[in-house]
């Protein structure tokens, strides 16, 4: 058994665990946050992604126990006192979403690409942004509109980005 | 996954010496070749030894005519760093297109190179640079280095500390991917440094990265895409599978190298 | 139209839970003392079990029970069922095999149950799993879709020959007449590639035991929970329906392969009794690959007979359907009553003639996915009529329109009566949004940077509703296809909907309060719509076929019909007027020529308290149920055009533009319909150009997780351009049709037909994935070059 301490959602959380605890099992079944998905088992669905640190991670390929010390948000953690993130708002808004089961790491992605790309996203940067989540309802049309009407939204409601945007290397 | 002991030493040499210690150990990096296996029971460590806590692996630096990446340093790390963007941007531009985000932001260069997957990216960026392998014993060129299909020249209890790459004076990667799993399906890493003009290939080897001597020549005439014309690459040696057979790999040997080296030259 | 009625964009109100990590999934859920279950599967494709040695797993860590093939038998418990019994064209019922949920002395294809590890872990039950050995006697595999009748290799004795049945539908000496009559005969052959249906939420199941009460319940990935509670109860024999309650929450996609009965569901609810705790398992992707039931695997030879005018006169078909190792639930009827009656498509066609085999292979089971039937049935009609415009000379769209069926009723030689429909109205419509008259234009500019550009048609046609229930029974259906609704409405007028049609991404919490709210003239927020548990919705059909509103709407406006009208009845007192003088509108009761009235809500409270009629002339309350049999199919049909643009040096297809114009009916929510269309389309794209499960001849599957099998991403698709033409439906109260699976059903001959205009040829299968096509490309460049 190993320990571990971290920050989930802002709240510090401290467990034994077996070392072989996924991120993602450790989300679910410790603390029962069942938000964070698992829909494939070779790291390409993108079902359980989650911010480690700011960034978007794959919760299914990342052991709790070497994330101590960090900062994990979850799609249970994305509202702020009951008030829904504008990228939550704008899936809504936006119909990106059907089944419901690839939303949350949808929404955590495109949060992510928001940080890393700033507010003003084309529809290619955005497509080929989400080459890390399948969605098998919506043929993403409505999942583009949508992120690119929360990344506008962050804009306007002051959400900073964690860090400053950058322009894709190439 | 089968039950094992987790260690997470603060440095390389701490590491070094829990790798020695412990039998069946295996060195986590960013994991995701690793964990996957492991999910899938097709490996059975009986100890991950975590090299995320040794800061001596992170960090970017130019150094003279060289560009030093720590081996902990991630995809994202790299593609982002000013440091590569400004000396070998080409290289930056194949960290920014390994996988996807949420891989970039975990995988690192030293899980990369010490795992030798021959359909991985940044095994043609060291072979094509001229890299040199740093390890805590010692430095491998990368012709050295990379022996076969997940095949290496580390030796047991070697661990990657950082990655050497040599400016250059043009460098290019073009990359066809796998439609499905998004790895190489062929990629080719061009690269310029005087006369020294070298190809190197991934994805598309039975043997994993190789160079293409052929091509490596006639871009000494003159580094250009046009030098490449009626060039193509033998199907011989290549890899086939259900998503590509030999001939085609071999056919996007040359299209990928005409891209790159047109990305290498601004074209 | 209210913000909130009928054809409004209305947001959906389920999305609050979804977007906030709320979904409650089966694998969310979590009961006390639960354990988990492993199955062992099967490694061959095709082999005998000559023993079963549980010994040394027994006693490893955890175990709580280790169960096979004969624990299921010694316990009474029957196979998994076929549910639409299909006759050979000799009269003769068709031959099927057992079908036992954990195998009996023989297993058929890879991934195939051997037995179940119960432990206080899954890793627990793994490891025990890893150590059961089980002696096998490797048989030859037989996995050739086209080869299978007749091979050395038998999957069941029951069918010697591997044919399952050989079934036929049409005028067969009119046809043979058509085509002897012909000016010209149009051949081609066709592979209707293999699919997995790859919803992104895996198959789950919790089975849990009551023994206090005796009652099983199922919580389990469900697109139809009555219906596996009706066969878990009448045919598996788990226990009496009044004993088993079904439980399907939030499902994550469903696509067809969650309409099934599965094993892994069976044995989890039996093997609960068996352990005496909450037995959970849960699907890794690559079991989903190995062990849910595909799509598709058709091999046809199809011919279309024209005169010399260019007007259709016949078409005939031969097609060979891969149904796998065993009959899954609904598979027989995928191959017949789901796909040749589709085969007149939007043409009218005097003479048509289909003869389809049906073949047992070790392959898993294949069953409806997204469309069934119907994309297979279009992919034959429209790549048969595009070779044949080109053949002929003529102008597809052209072609087209000049064969459609213009007159309606229209009853075609394959069993459907077409009640309604404008086919040129959509194909105007989509070469409007598509702009055909600038191709010309497109592909000269393709060319010019060394691209292939093509344009390609697919005039769809589905028939979904599936019904009457008597019509079905007829062609063996076990089941009838009917709709159940109850409208309650509580005293102070909220009003809760149960359905037996269950929602698994469709948003009917949407979609059908939305219906409610603009029928009774209330807040939308005042309706809540229940489904998905045998406890609370006393039997329903579920969702397939794009039937939830077409037939589970329907019942719900028949429901609620049935409540205005008692309503009316309880106002005539309140109001004191007579019944016949009562109009309901815009939420309230009101006598006719007076301002008097009674809002819905107050008409509730009064049919509750009762106090202003007598009990024994009114029931009191306000509660109504109906049971709704549809009168006919419904027909949505449609235009899609695909445009793509191909890069001869790589083979890579890209689809520039797409312009879908789909003729639903009326439209009750015009964003979530939108919604189901371009979802069908990205799954069409998918099998036209990424998708396909491929065997080895052994019998193994090689693309098995998402390494291998391509599933269509952000960046290989377009935006779409969805518009829309409306015929009412004339066959059910609301007019609506379906609009599930039309894109799926459209998308691959769109895709098929725009590669080989680019190419000039036809020679290309799906999926085009860039090697077929840049091999396909090499003949196009030939070509080229000698012109």
């Amino acid at each position: 058994m190993a320990t571990l301490s971290m920050t989930v959602n802002g709240k510090p959380v401290t467990a034994t665990l077996d070392p072989r605890t996924l991120l993602v099992q450790f989300l679910r079944e410790n603390l029962r946050l069942t938000g964070t998905h698992v829909g494939c088992d070779t790291s390409q669905c993108g079902a359980c992604v989650v911010h480690v640190d700011g960034k978007a991670v794959k919760a299914c390929t990342t052991l709790a126990v070497s994330l101590e010390g960090a900062s994990v948000t979850t799609i249970e953690g994305l509202a702020v006192n009951g008030t829904l993130h504008p990228m939550q708002e704008a899936f809504r808004e936006h119909h990106g979403l059907q089944c419901g089961f690839c939303t949350p790491g949808m929404i955590m992605s495109a949060v992510d690409i928001v940080n890393r790309r700033g507010h003003a996203l084309d529809e290619k940067t955005i497509r080929e942004d989400l080459d890390g989540n399948i969605c098998r309802c919506t043929g993403y049309h409505n999942i583009v509109k949508a992120v690119a009407a929360g990344a506008e939204a962050m804009a306007g409601h002051g959400m900073e980005t964690k860090e400053p945007p950058r322009q894709a290397a190439e | 996954m089968y039950a094992f002991t987790y260690h997470r030493p603060a440095s390389a040499r701490q590491a070094a010496g829990l790798l020695a210690k412990k039998e069946e150990a295996k060195i986590l990096a960013g994991g995701h070749t690793l964990l996957p296996t492991m999910k899938q029971r097709l490996a059975a460590p009986s100890a991950l030894i975590d090299l995320g806590a040794c800061a001596d692996l992170k960090g970017i630096a130019r150094k003279g005519r060289t560009v030093v990446i720590g081996a902990m340093s991630t995809h994202a790390e790299v593609a982002a760093s000013a440091d590569v963007q400004e000396a070998i941007p080409a290289l930056a531009y194949l960290a920014s297109h390994i996988g996807d985000p949420h891989v970039r932001h975990r995988g690192t260069i030293g899980g990369s190179v010490a795992n030798n997957d021959p359909a991985a990216d940044y095994p043609a960026a060291c072979l094509a640079l001229g890299a040199t392998i740093v390890t805590n014993q010692r430095k491998i060129t990368a012709d050295d280095f990379f022996t076969g299909l997940y095949e290496t020249a580390l030796e047991e209890g070697e661990i990657i500390t950082k990655v050497v790459f040599p400016l250059v004076s043009k460098a290019g990667y073009a990359k066809f991917r796998n439609p499905a799993s998004r790895y190489a399906l062929v990629g080719v890493f061009v690269a310029k440094r005087g006369s020294d003009i070298r190809v190197a290939v991934t994805g598309a080897g039975e043997g994993g990265v190789f160079r293409w001597p052929e091509a490596e020549e006639a871009l000494k005439a003159r580094f250009a895409p046009k030098s490449l014309e009626g060039l193509k690459h033998s199907a011989d040696g290549i890899n086939g599978d259900i998503h590509a057979d030999a001939e085609y790999r071999a056919h996007l040997i040359g299209v990928m190298t005409r891209q790159a080296v047109a990305q290498a030259t601004g074209k | 139209m209210s913000a909130t009625g009928i054809g409004a964009p209305v947001r959906r109100k389920e999305d609050h839970r979804f977007i906030t990590g709320q979904g409650r999934y089966t694998d969310d859920i979590n009961r006390p003392g639960q354990a988990h279950a492993y199955f062992l599967r099967s490694p061959h494709a095709h082999a005998t079990i000559k023993a079963i040695d549980i010994t040394a797993a027994s006693g490893m860590p955890g175990v709580l029970g280790i169960f096979t093939g004969d624990d299921l038998a010694a316990d009474k418990v029957g196979g998994l069922i076929c549910g639409w019994m299909i006759h050979n064209k000799d009269g003769s019922p068709m031959r099927a095999g057992p079908h036992p949920a954990l195998a009996l002395g023989k297993v058929r294809y890879v991934g195939d149950h051997v037995a179940v590890v119960v432990a206080e872990t899954l890793a627990q039950a793994r490891d025990a799993a890893e150590t059961i050995e089980v002696d096998y006697g490797v048989l030859p595999a037989v996995v050739d879709t086209a080869s299978a009748a007749g091979a050395k290799t038998v999957v069941h004795a029951e069918a010697p020959d591997n044919t399952v049945f050989n079934w036929h539908l049409g005028n067969k000496d009119e046809t043979e007449a058509a085509f002897r009559a012909a000016k010209h005969v149009t051949r081609i052959d066709l592979v209707n590639n293999r699919l997995v249906p790859n919803p992104m939420e895996p198959r789950a199941a919790v089975g849990d035991y009551d023994d206090g009460d005796g009652v099983f319940t199922l919580y389990t990935t469900s697109q139809n929970p009555h219906v596996a509670r009706l066969v878990l109860s009448a045919f598996i024999g788990i226990a009496p329906e009044n004993k088993l309650r079904v439980v399907a929450p939030d499902v994550g996609g469903g696509f067809g392969s969650k309409i099934f009965i599965y094993a892994e569901e069976t044995v989890c609810v039996w093997a609960a009794k068996k352990v005496g705790r909450p037995v959970k398992w849960n699907s890794d992707r690559t079991e989903a690959f190995l062990s849910d039931a595909h799509g598709r695997d058709h091999v046809s030879h199809a011919e279309l007979a024209t005169d010399a005018e260019g007007k259709i006169t016949g078409l005939r078909v031969k097609t060979t359907a891969n149904l796998g190792a065993y009959l899954s639930t609904f598979s027989s009827s995928v191959p017949t009553y789901l796909y040749a009656p589709l085969l007149s498509g939007q043409y009218d066609i005097p003479a048509i003639y289909c003869e389809v085999d049906a073949v047992y292979t070790n392959t898993a089971p294949v069953d409806a996915y997204r469309g069934a039937g119907r994309p297979e049935a279009t992919f034959v009609v429209e790549r048969l009529v595009e070779v044949a415009a080109r053949e002929l000379g003529k102008d597809p769209a052209k072609f087209r329109m000049q064969n459609y069926v213009k007159k309606f009723p229209h009853q075609t030689p394959v069993i459907m009566m077409y009640d309604a429909g404008n086919y040129a109205a959509s194909m105007k419509k989509a070469l409007e949004i598509i702009d055909y008259k600038g191709i010309g234009k497109r592909k000269r500019d393709s060319a010019r940077n060394g691209k292939l550009r093509g344009i390609g048609f697919s005039s769809y046609i589905e028939a979904c509703g599936i019904a009457p229930s008597a019509a079905v029974g007829s062609l063996g259906a076990g089941v009838g296809l009917w709709e159940s609704a109850e409208v309650r409405v509580n005293p102070i007028g909220t009003v809760e909907v149960l359905t037996g049609s269950h929602s698994h991404g469709q948003g009917h919490e949407t979609t059908f309060a939305q219906l409610v709210s603009d029928r009774l003239g209330i807040p939308i927020d005042n309706v809540s719509i229940i489904h998905g548990d045998t406890d609370k919705v006393q039997m329903g059909m579920g969702t397939y076929g794009s039937r939830s509103g077409a037939v589970g709407m329907s019942a719900i406006v028949r429901a609620v019909d049935k409540v205005i009208a008692k309503g009316k009845k309880v106002a005539a007192y309140v109001l004191e007027a007579d019944e016949a003088d009562i109009d309901f509108a815009d939420g309230h009761f009101a006598v006719k020529g007076t301002d008097r009235k009674l809002d819905f809500g107050s008409c509730a409270l009064q049919a509750y308290i009762a106090h202003k009629f007598n009990g024994q002339d009114l029931e009191p309350g306000l509660k109504e149920g109906a049971f709704y049999d549809p009168t006919n199919f419904t027909f949505p049909a449609g235009v899609h055009i695909c445009e793509v643009e191909i890069d001869p040096q790589t083979g890579v297809t890209k689809i520039e533009r797409w312009a879908a114009v789909d003729d639903f009916g009326n439209v009750i929510n015009p964003m979530i319909v939108e919604g189901q269309v371009h979802g069908g389309i990205a799954q069409g794209v998918g099998q036209a150009l990424l998708e396909g499960a491929r065997y080895n001849a052994d019998g193994q599957l090689l693309t098995a997780s998402f390494m291998d099998y391509c599933m269509p991403r952000a960046d290989d698709l377009p935006s779409f351009e969805v518009g829309m033409t409306v015929t009412p439906c004339p066959s059910n109260p609301l007019g609506i049709k379906g609009c599930g699976e039309a894109g799926a059903i459209a998308a691959p001959p769109a895709v098929i037909n725009a590669i080989t205009d680019a190419l000039g040829h036809e020679d290309i299968a799906m999926p085009a994935t860039p090697q077929a096509v840049w091999r396909a490309a090499q003949k196009s460049v030939t070509r080229m070059a000698a012109e």
